[in-house]
């Protein structure tokens, strides 16, 4: 059992101008094991910001409160102690990495996370198996990291690291977005594969009730301005899909 | 961070020219690095940038170094002005380190030549200096050239006949083991339809002007690496001259790593229409040192495509890189298909990087012309996602320095070559735990 714990988190941007600009206003978040939490808020209320601090982006500087992960303090750690320490982050916008195969960044990867090299015959099975179920071009993985991949293709990547990497608790960040309905069910498998074989806990990160028809998730948050201003059942979910999030940008000012 | 992009197209029937090759922006797309895409107007220049020039016919001639066109050229060193850094064509090079090989006389012992492997259907024989291969690719272009022209008295003429196809590459090396100021002269030549891969390996002690003809014959196909892994305290100045005759293709690849100062002029020329060249470069910029590449294409005919891809790394205190990219279009050149990139890769503080790319156009009608140039420090978006992954910071930088470098080293084709020149860069990247 792991537990991810994030106590009245306050967080910036740091912008170009190396000027920063406040945006979780004290976060609250508890996750566990094999949990599901959909964080749900409309555009710009620091959803990305959450998953991208905790993560431990460079762009980001925590100004107050308190993440750990097992009670260990996660916001001293490097950004690799984190991924190492059973963080993952599956990003809205994958970058792409010329000149780095993905075959050879999956397999430093996993490397990196267990402390040791794989034994090249379960790996390759291993990857082969995931791609399979990911529907991913077994090609892809001689292709360098995202390059040319479609948004779509992106995705997939970003679940076939999640199933490969094993983490305890992931992040994902709108891994929903732009998929079409049969992507968003192939990768929802997936997700559904990290929980139930893995007993990964999920922080659910979308803009639309469209992906909880296939990731069910026991807690619904709703986030609005920098921090969760509403919390539920999956009726939440379904409320927030009739009403929309006008109510709470109004609580939220 | 600098970067450019300029792309001109001209002409109604530039798309299905470009032979599938897309010419614009899109092609451009510089790892980690952020670019802004431009399509310059007829005649607009940028100040202080890499320009494009656009010369009317007959607006070239008088001053030499305002054109390549109208370059100066001689066999006689004393015909050349004395070197001095206002001079275009050095403005960038330490001419003190040079150790005289612009001033003395190249009275030393040329470093040896030394068949490793495949002769036998390409033929490497030495020759006097009067042997009526020499000198059909170009002139000295330079002073330090002709003074190895003055001086050499023996040459090394690697012949390919016509119609063979090589299936060994002939790896060659080329050893220096004095610091006398010394000349050298090689040729390759190609017969027509034929084809070959030739590697010329440079390492140990040298102080070495050389020139490098490269005479690819009607419709053959030529690749050349000329590998520099000279020693710490070396100097070499290489004139690589290629000539392609009609429907010839020649990749050159050239990978500077040792040296004190290392400058490589390579110029390619068409003496007819239907020419391909690929020029590649991987240099590899260390604590002091100086590599120098300065490339030249002269689109003098019609129909000639040619591609330049150089990328450079630069790390520690006075490690300079210099990289000009002059592309001639002239008149006569109709249909001519031109792209070069220019990408290099500050590693720490301390190096310099200049980088000069330099496109004249005086036709309108060709099927595509363009070049980008950026310089800039790794990505931290591209370690950001390595290292949320779980690879370490160093790791991470090794990764993408690699994934950067080794895509020139793949364009040999010599799985050993490849694998220790990897070796190289690897213990490069050590010395500054990159
Ligand atoms: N790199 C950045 N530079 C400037 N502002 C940023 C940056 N990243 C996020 N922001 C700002 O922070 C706020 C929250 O953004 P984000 O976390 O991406 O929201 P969400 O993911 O909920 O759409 C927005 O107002 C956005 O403009
Ligand atoms: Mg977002």
């Amino acid at each position: 059992m792991s537990v991810l714990e994030i106590k009245d988190l306050h967080a910036s941007v740091i912008l170009d101008d190396e000027t920063t600009k406040p945006i979780l206003k004290g976060v609250n978040l508890t996750i566990n094991s094999g949990e599901v939490h959909a964080i749900m808020g409309p555009n710009g209320s620091g959803k990305s910001t959450l998953a991208s601090t905790i993560a431990g982006h460079p762009k980001f500087q925590v100004d107050s409160g308190s993440v750990t992960l097992d009670g260990q303090n996660v916001l001293e750690m490097s950004v690799d102690e984190r991924a190492r320490a059973g963080l993952f982050l599956a990003m809205q916008y994958p970058v792409e990495i010329p000149g780095v195969t993905t075959s050879n960044f999956l397999r430093s990867a996993k490397t990196a996370i267990d402390g040791e090299a794989p034994s090249l015959r379960t790996w390759t099975k291993d990857m082969k198996a995931s791609m399979e179920k990911l529907k991913i071009d077994p090609a892809m993985i001689q292709r360098n990291v995202n390059e040319g991949f479609s948004g779509g293709e992106k995705k997939r990547h970003e679940i076939l690291q999640l199933e490969l990497l094993r983490p305890k608790i992931a992040l994902l960040d709108e891994t929903d977005s732009g998929l079409d309905v049969d992507a968003l069910k192939v990768v929802s498998e997936g997700v559904n594969r990290a929980l139930t074989e893995q007993n990964t806990g999920i922080m659910l990160i979308t803009h639309y009730t469209r992906i909880l028809r296939y990731i069910k998730p026991q807690f619904v948050h709703v986030f609005a301005d920098g921090r969760i201003v509403d919390e539920g059942g999956p009726e939440l979910a379904d409320r927030l899909e009739e009403e929309g999030y006008d109510r709470y940008m109004s609580v939220a000012k | 961070m600098s970067t450019t992009d300029q792309t001109v197209r001209h002409g109604k029937e530039a798309a299905d020219k470009v032979d599938g090759v897309p010419t614009g922006e899109d092609r451009v797309a510089i790892p980690g690095m952020s670019q802004e895409g431009e399509v310059l107007q007829e005649g607009r220049n940028q100040a202080g940038e890499p320009e494009i020039k656009h010369t009317k016919h007959g607006d070239i001639s008088g001053v030499p170094d305002s054109s390549r066109a109208g370059r100066f050229s001689s066999y006689k060193v004393e015909e050349f002005p004395k070197l001095t850094s206002k001079l275009e064509d050095w403005r960038f090079t330490p001419l003190k380190r040079l150790k005289g090989l612009d001033e003395t006389e190249l009275t030393g012992a040329a470093p040896a030549v030394e068949v490793v492997s495949g002769e036998g259907q390409v033929t490497v024989t030495t020759v006097g200096r009067d042997d009526a291969r020499i000198g059909k690719a170009g002139i000295p272009e330079d002073r330090v050239s002709a003074n190895a022209w003055s001086a050499f008295s023996e040459a090394t003429v690697i012949s390919v006949p016509a119609n063979v196809e090589a299936d060994q590459p002939l790896l060659v090396d080329i050893n220096g083991s004095s610091m006398d100021p010394a000349a050298q002269h090689i040729v390759i030549e190609t017969g027509a339809n034929s084809s070959a891969l030739v590697v010329l390996r440079h390492r140990g002690q040298a102080v070495l002007s050389q020139n490098v003809e490269f005479q690819v014959g009607e419709g053959s196909k030529l690749t050349v690496v000329s590998i520099q892994e000279w020693d710490d305290n070396s100097v070499h100045a290489s004139a690589q001259q290629a000539k392609i005759q009609r429907d010839g293709s020649l990749k050159h690849v050239l990978i500077s790593l040792g040296g004190d100062l290392v400058r490589v002029t390579p110029s390619t020329r068409f003496a007819a229409q239907g020419g391909n060249v690929e020029m590649y470069g991987l240099t590899f910029v260390d604590e002091g040192q100086h590599l120098e590449s300065r490339l030249f294409v002269d689109h003098s005919q019609p129909r000639c495509r040619s591609r330049v891809t150089y990328k450079s790394a630069l790390q520690g205190e006075n490690a300079h890189g210099v990289w000009v990219g002059d592309v001639l279009i002239r008149a006569e050149a109709e249909g001519t298909d031109t792209y070069e990139l220019n990408r290099n890769l500050i590693l720490n503080d301390g190096p310099r990087m200049d980088s000069v790319p330099n496109l004249e156009i005086e036709t309108g009608l060709i099927a595509g012309a363009g070049h980008a140039s950026t310089t800039g420090q790794l990505d931290d978006e591209h370690l950001y996602y390595l290292m949320s992954r779980g690879i370490p910071e160093e790791d991470a930088r090794r990764l993408v320095v690699r994934g950067f470098l080794f895509e020139i080293i793949q364009q040999i084709g010599v799985e050993s070559i490849e694998e220790q020149l990897r070796n190289s860069v690897e213990e490069e990247l050590a010395r500054h735990e990159n």
